[in-house]
């Protein structure tokens, strides 16, 4: 039977091979890549820039001072305030979708839920500015509708999409058998919910919550719309009602103005390396709880 | 006058060992020819080595994690595990069924031209003549012809399996091989594929690898008993099941383990 | 004895927790539908014809964002020649070539990390990368580099999911008959897994459509007198457009700003709805 000459298969084939297997690389090396390049461009300001002026509390680069300490404690108060949102609310939503909700009910949520993780964070800022930021002026009676408090609300409620969908992914991975076994033994399934179907999907659900929390850190455009923009240390418990500013509406702000190669630019550049660091550890941690609790319950099932 | 020759070695296997590196079924020390034109059955309890077998005639084992192979499979006047054999076309000529019939998804034409297609064969109606011809030895002719062009995924059971036979079948093979071919399917479909192999092996060399021994001593021409990856014993069909020369094979087939 | 096992009190205890779920789920939910709602009543009455087709004037306080949409446009193109073709390739790695060692960990910890970093800072690499070393300047050409970039981990990891989906026997049947391994990619794993690698594509596409941070310095401009002529041009943008006229312009009339959210929302959740579409109808209509 005629078959292809062996030549052009091989050849082919091997050209084709090879392109993929260098393509699966290519996460690891844009990965490399922007590490590198960070460092490359933030290093600098570690050099030129003292210390004690970095770590300083008054950030104002247009007389020369780039104290960091405001930002990160904006970009600090933020995650706090948007995390207590989002945890519970994410949490329990993620609970109510995966083990009590009706299956019509499922239909209407789930891709509300998507809906919501599809908003662009600009729209969400957009509203922020609108809607939200005078009403809790009015409301709270403040002085400015833009501060910490929009920015947590408005925040918390759009990572609440990451953490429904990765903590429901966990809950629907607990074996049935483990749910049966508890309703067997007489418990309701409110009690089987909390007594073994969230323990089991402790991990998932620790993941859920930290990617969430990677998500607002990382977000830009709406805090940078609704938090005020001042970059000012926290005042107790005062602060949630204050203005801020984050790590990551410093850089969107302040980066088209900068002249390239300037001190300023290379703090941005550092404010830029910090915010990459802190992903990095968030992932790392959240991948080595996901992947070693795979690693436990083959162990069990086996 | 019939004359009787001489059935010929189409394989001859010498001293093969394979492992895998999980370490579960592997062979140890495997000498035996396979019988050209004839059915030549592997049988014996679960983790013998069969399957590994099979699969190392067509050196699907490549697919998998061997941790040792050595031995040699003569094949066509060539050792087949050496490397620089053309398994493409290795598979071409040894074709295999699996248990479980698994069609490709595509229509019933496409699932036995796909094998014709990737040989270079590209000709309209040199197709459809190999398929029909494919179709009519594995006697599923009859019940699809007129519709060809339907998902094979609609086919029942019992012609899912006839169609992997003739996916086979169509690339004009030497040998063919089955891993417990009838396993999944019902008594009387089961009948019809060892009627089909009957038939079909004065001109194909059939290895069969069945999942019971009631199939085993019916289909034998010859038969070889594995335990454990070793082999046994070997011998003409109606030897190795009426006088087995090995206890452990009589205690087999007696049902005395398994 | 242990009130836990006392079914009437415990049964009491999880109706009670029922329905505070249930009434937490929906108040959380429930914003969406109005977010929504209130979008459309506010910003319908400005989305006419001449609103997408026509530039701004009047410092963008009037006119229409026809420049800003097909901006959005060619970004979203060129993120989407860049990122598709390295991104199903490294899907097609990880599920078929990769072998199940360290150097593997490390590429998917790298992609769940690519996934993770901030918007702002990928923005930062495309200035210091496309836009100053390589110099492209700001143009479409580096938004749409940086943008694929981030777009790349949502297409690699849907992509490798659907391919993983296609059962193993196919490519064992296929093997058997003598295809090679990049032939039964191509003629059986591929087309299976085709709807759910474009279902991924267009989720990327949405997000990378709708982002602001990574174009801002990179690509995004906000007064140009005319269309971009070339990818080396810089470009009006959806986003981008929305974010100056609600925070930068003084004066601007509040119906073009809901006129401009109701357009980016619907584009964006027009390709998330494509999406969906694509992912039921393949799983109906799945032989498999």
């Amino acid at each position: 039977m005629a078959s292809k000459p062996r030549n052009s298969i091989n050849y082919g084939e091997f050209t084709i091979t090879l392109l993929i297997r260098t393509a699966g690389y290519i996460s690891v090396l844009f990965v490399l890549l922007i590490s590198l390049f960070l460092i490359r461009e933030a290093v600098p300001a570690f050099i030129k820039i003292p210390a004690d002026s970095l770590f300083n509390t008054r950030w104002y680069p247009i007389e020369g001072m780039y104290g960091i300490l405001p930002l990160l404690t904006g970009s600090l108060t933020i995650t706090i305030g948007a995390s207590l949102i989002a945890i519970p609310l994410g949490l329990l939503t993620a609970v109510y979708i995966s083990e009590i909700a009706p299956p019509w009910t499922k239909e209407i949520l789930k891709p509300l839920v998507e809906i919501l993780a599809g908003i662009p964070s600009v729209v969400l800022g957009f509203l922020g500015i609108l809607v939200l930021s005078p009403f809790l002026r009015e409301t709270f009676n403040l002085p400015t509708g833009l501060t910490a408090l929009t920015g947590s609300i408005l925040l918390g409620w759009a990572a609440i999409p990451t953490i429904v969908s990765v903590s429901e992914d966990a809950l629907n991975t607990v074996p049935a058998s483990y749910r049966e076994a508890s309703l067997a033994l007489g418990c309701t399934r409110w009690q089987t919910i909390w007594g073994v179907a969230v323990p089991s999907a402790r991990s998932g659900i620790i993941t859920a919550i930290m990617l969430g929390v990677g998500r607002v850190i990382g977000e830009t455009m709406t805090v940078m719309m609704v938090t005020g923009n001042a970059p000012t240390m926290p005042d107790g418990l005062r602060t949630i009602i204050l203005p801020i500013r984050t790590m990551t509406a410093t850089i969107a702000s302040e980066m088209g103005e900068v002249a390239n190669g300037s001190d300023h630019y290379q703090v941005l550049f550092l404010i830029g390396l910090i915010l990459f660091i802190f992903s990095l550890v968030i992932n790392v941690i959240a991948f080595q709880i996901s992947s070693r609790r795979i690693k436990r319950s083959e162990r069990l099932l086996s | 006058m019939v004359i009787q020759t001489e059935p010929t070695e189409i394989i001859l296997i010498k001293d093969l060992s394979l492992r895998y590196s999980d370490g579960n079924e592997s062979l140890r020390n495997i000498n035996l020819s396979i019988k050209s034109k004839a059915i030549n059955v592997l049988f014996g309890p679960a983790n013998g080595g069969k399957s590994t077998l099979l699969r190392s005639l067509n050196r699907l084992n490549d697919l998998t994690d061997v941790n040792q192979l050595t031995g040699e499979i003569w094949f066509n006047g060539q050792n087949i595990l050496s490397s620089e054999v053309d398994v493409i076309e290795l598979r071409r000529k040894i074709g295999i069924v699996f248990s479980r019939p698994v069609v490709l998804p595509m229509t019933i034409f496409e699932n036995i031209s796909y094998g014709l297609i990737l040989a270079g064969m590209r000709n309209r109606v040199q197709l459809k003549e190999r398929v029909k011809e494919a179709l009519e030895q594995a006697v599923l002719w009859d019940e699809v012809y007129d519709r060809l062009d339907t998902p094979a995924a609609d086919l029942s059971g019992g012609q899912k399996q006839r169609l992997c036979l003739a996916r086979s079948l169509a690339l004009k093979p030497e040998i063919i091989m089955l891993d417990e071919p009838t396993s999944a399917l019902d008594p009387v479909s089961t009948t019809n594929i060892e009627d089909l192999l009957q038939r079909i092996k004065k001109d194909i060399t059939i290895i069969l690898a069945p999942h019971n021994t009631q199939q085993a001593a019916r289909m034998a021409d010859y038969a070889a008993f594995f335990l454990q990856g070793e082999l046994v014993e070997w011998g003409e069909g109606p030897q190795i099941f009426g006088m087995p020369r090995n206890k452990k094979t009589q205690e087999y087939i007696e049902g005395r383990y398994g | 004895m242990d009130s836990k096992f006392d079914s009437s009190n415990a049964r009491k205890h999880e109706k009670i927790g029922f329905a505070a779920l249930t009434a937490l789920s929906t108040l959380t939910v429930l914003p969406i539908i109005a977010i929504l709602i209130y979008i459309v009543i506010q910003g319908l009455p400005t989305v006419t014809w001449e609103f997408l087709s026509q530039f701004p004037s009047d410092g963008m306080r009037a006119g229409g964002i026809y420049p800003a949409i097909v901006g959005t446009f060619y970004l979203t193109i060129g993120t989407a020649l860049f990122s598709i073709p390295p991104g199903i390739a490294a899907a097609i790695y990880l599920s078929e070539y990769a072998p199940d060692n360290r150097l593997t960990r490390i590429i998917r910890i790298a992609m769940i990390n690519l996934a993770g970093i901030p918007s702002v800072v990928y923005g930062l690499f495309g200035l210091g990368v496309f836009v100053i070393f390589l110099q492209f300047g700001t143009s479409i050409l580096a938004a749409s580099l940086t943008l694929s970039i981030m777009t790349l981990p949502v297409i690699i990891s849907t992509s490798e999911e659907a391919i993983r989906a296609v059962p193993q026997s196919f490519r064992l049947i296929s093997i058997s008959v003598g295809a090679t391994k990049w032939e039964t990619i191509r003629k059986i794993v591929l087309p299976q897994s085709l709807p759910g690698i474009i279902t991924g594509i267009i989720l990327g596409l949405q997000r990378a459509a709708g982002e602001t941070a990574p174009i801002l310095f990179t690509g995004a401009a906000f007064f140009l007198p005319q269309m971009p002529q070339s990818p080396l041009d810089a470009t009006m943008a959806l986003p981008y457009h929305l974010y100056v006229i609600s925070t930068q312009v003084p004066g601007m009339p509040i119906q073009i700003q809901y006129g401009t959210v109701l357009v980016l929302l619907g584009f964006v959740l027009s390709m998330e709805i494509l999406a969906t579409v694509i992912r039921s109808r393949a799983r109906a209509r799945r032989k498999w």
